[in-house]
């Protein structure tokens, strides 16, 4: 716990004129499970895009893993070991579990370029695994994820990252379009990953999850970062306080 | 919404509400109307489609009507192959016909003998030197006229990101001129006997089927297909997964460019001679092989198998109204009547299945 895995220092980005992220410090500590909440347009998203390579930043520095780091595209993330759930969730519906598991880094068994044969076993065999440990239940994985529920399907693309994920798990509103017992299931994969002690950085809006699942809660209030509390040290009134303004002066406030 | 007690982890599977293969339903059309053409023809002519009725034969089924049904969509199965690819990857290709008018045209050109019937070759396009060519020259120069034009194709989409459909129209547009311009209009006739030998009797069909098994393996066990599978259902989701989308499409337009390149190799060396107007249309024809056959226009799902299928319900169709002593005028009218048919179908499959029934 005490080894830094992630530090931004003075993340800026803006579009045009607009200063969606202005300064941002933050740090987060090897198997921390930190949120970032904040009202819309706060500059959580960003916040988020900066690190998973999807933009590039106006200014500032991204320190991943002790050497700082440039990413210039998710691709490039995702090598470093920064797994993304999307809010869109990036998985190809008519495709089946194993090949959205497996997507742009199949298995081979016999290279031909792009020719190559697939290792189908091994890829369903993976698979199985990794829904194993991250506790995800899928009733038939050879189906094409299309005819999956909402929840089954946040569950794959979380299963995806937990599989992969050697270094951090950044998940954007994972449960925003689920209901209650999805919403469950996919808060319990969360703890198991904070059980694994993968380092995690999730969005979200819903409070009630977030003092349920993370360490410490980081605020964003028009681009800034205005606060960082400890689970322990806060209650849901002082983030509410946070996030519209009453408390907390963006000035001077550090991460 | 239908929320079990136990929650995601409980979910029950029940094997009997798995989704059919859509192949199986156009196996079944195919039956279907295998079975329609049968009952006509014993209704009207009392002879059937399928059977063999004559006494000096001794076979089950009328086989030569069976090559006749297959013989004849070969050619263009062939380059409904390539098409299937570019729509499972979520493209168009509205090219193929005029690229088999252009490639049999520069094919043919390669192809010449020098001497007919002790004279020298009245439609020589190119001087002695390029006549009695080896036949590996003009199928080397046919498949690489096709991959070509498809490499442009895909580059032009990959690029300068404009919509398949226009890119893919001007490639249409600019082929079927390069044909007509290549010998001013005029036929190229006058191949070597071995460049001949190509669409001789059934290789065009061994070569259609040939192809389709290899491709039926590319699409089902590489990277390759997985790829076209995946960009086709979701672009974003495959690039973002780490797929060079951009390279994968125009692999993707190459291939069926050089299908197209073949396909055109096949059937000027079986009409022995090569036209400005070759192709036309073909490339429609092999658009609907492929919808009729389960290929989904939004792209992500089909397979090769159902374009082989849709492409025998189109031979079925046309040995059918033969049959029947038809003109072909309906066969047209039919067939756009079964591709709206096929597509109508297959939407209602699929949203009955979205809502989960």
């Amino acid at each position: 716990m005490s080894r830094i895995i992630l530090e931004t220092r003075s993340l800026t980005k803006h579009y045009g004129g607009v200063h969606a992220l202005d300064d941002a410090n933050f740090t987060l500590m090897d198997g921390e499970h930190v949120a970032v909440v904040g009202d819309n347009g706060a500059g959580k998203s960003t916040f988020v895009r900066q690190i998973t390579g999807v933009e590039q930043k106006t200014a500032g520095q991204i320190f991943f893993d002790g050497a700082e780091v440039n990413h210039s595209g998710p691709l490039e993330a995702r090598e470093s070991g920064i797994e993304t759930v999307f809010q869109t969730l990036a998985l190809a519906d008519d495709l089946d579990v194993p090949s959205n598991l497996y997507l742009g880094r199949e298995i081979i068994k016999f290279n031909l370029g792009p020719f190559s044969i697939l290792d189908r076993k091994e890829m369903k065999a993976r698979t199985m695994e990794a829904l194993q440990r991250t506790a995800v239940k899928i009733p038939n994985v050879d189906n094409p994820i299309r005819n999956m529920s909402g929840g089954q399907r946040q569950c794959v693309a979380i299963a995806r990252a937990a599989a992969f994920a050697s270094k951090l798990i950044i998940m954007d509103e994972p449960t925003a379009a689920l209901g209650v017992q999805e919403t469950a299931q996919v808060e319990n994969i969360i703890k198991g990953l904070k059980a694994r002690g993968v380092p995690m950085i999730l969005v979200s809006h819903n409070l009630r999850q977030v003092f349920d699942l993370v360490d410490r809660i980081v605020v964003f209030r028009r681009g800034r970062i205005v606060a960082s509390l400890k689970r322990e040290e806060t209650d849901g009134n002082d983030i509410v306080s946070y996030i519209t303004g009453v408390k907390g002066n963006a000035e001077g406030a550090v991460a | 919404m239908a929320q079990s007690a136990s929650g995601l982890g409980g979910l029950k599977y029940d094997p009997s509400k798995r989704a059919r293969p859509p192949e199986l339903n156009v196996f079944m059309a195919l039956v279907g109307i295998v079975v329609i053409f049968e009952v006509l023809g014993w209704l009207i002519y009392h002879d059937s489609f399928l059977f063999n009725t004559r006494k000096d034969l001794d076979t089950l089924f009328n086989n030569q009507r069976l090559q006749v049904i297959i013989l004849q969509v070969s050619i263009v199965g062939i380059l409904a192959l390539g098409v299937t690819q570019v729509i499972i990857s979520g493209g168009i290709d509205l090219s193929s016909g005029s690229i088999v008018g252009a490639t049999a045209m520069i094919t043919m050109s390669f192809a010449q003998t020098a001497l007919v019937n002790g004279n020298p070759n009245p439609k020589a396009i190119f001087g002695e030197a390029f006549m009695d060519l080896p036949v590996i020259v003009p199928v080397i120069v046919g498949l690489g006229c096709g991959m070509i034009a498809g490499m442009v194709n895909g580059a032009l989409i990959a690029y300068t990101r404009i919509p398949p459909f226009i890119a893919t129209l001007g490639m249409m547009v600019s082929a079927r001129g390069l044909s007509k311009w290549w010998s001013n209009g005029n036929p190229i006739s006058f191949p070597t006997e071995s460049f001949a030998g190509i669409g001789k009797g059934l290789w065009p069909v061994a070569i259609f089927v040939t192809l389709a098994v290899l491709f039926h393996c590319v699409m089902t066990y590489t990277k390759y297909g997985k790829h076209c599978y995946a960009v086709g259902s979701n672009e974003d989701a495959a690039r973002m997964s780490g797929i060079k989308v951009l390279n994968h499409k125009i692999l993707v337009y190459a291939i069926a460019g050089t299908l197209a390149g073949a396909a055109s190799i096949v059937l000027c060396s079986k009409n022995l001679t090569a036209q400005a107007g070759m192709g036309v249309q073909y490339e429609l024809d092999g658009i609907a092989m492929a919808v009729i056959g389960g290929v989904s226009l939004s792209g992500g799902r089909g397979s090769i198998f159902g374009t082989v299928l849709g492409a025998l319900i189109f031979g079925v169709i046309i040995s059918g109204f033969t049959f029947l002593k038809l003109d072909a005028y309906y066969q047209e009218m039919v067939k756009g009547v079964i591709i709206v048919g096929a597509v109508v179908l297959d939407q209602w499959r699929q949203r009955s299945r979205g809502r989960g029934k």
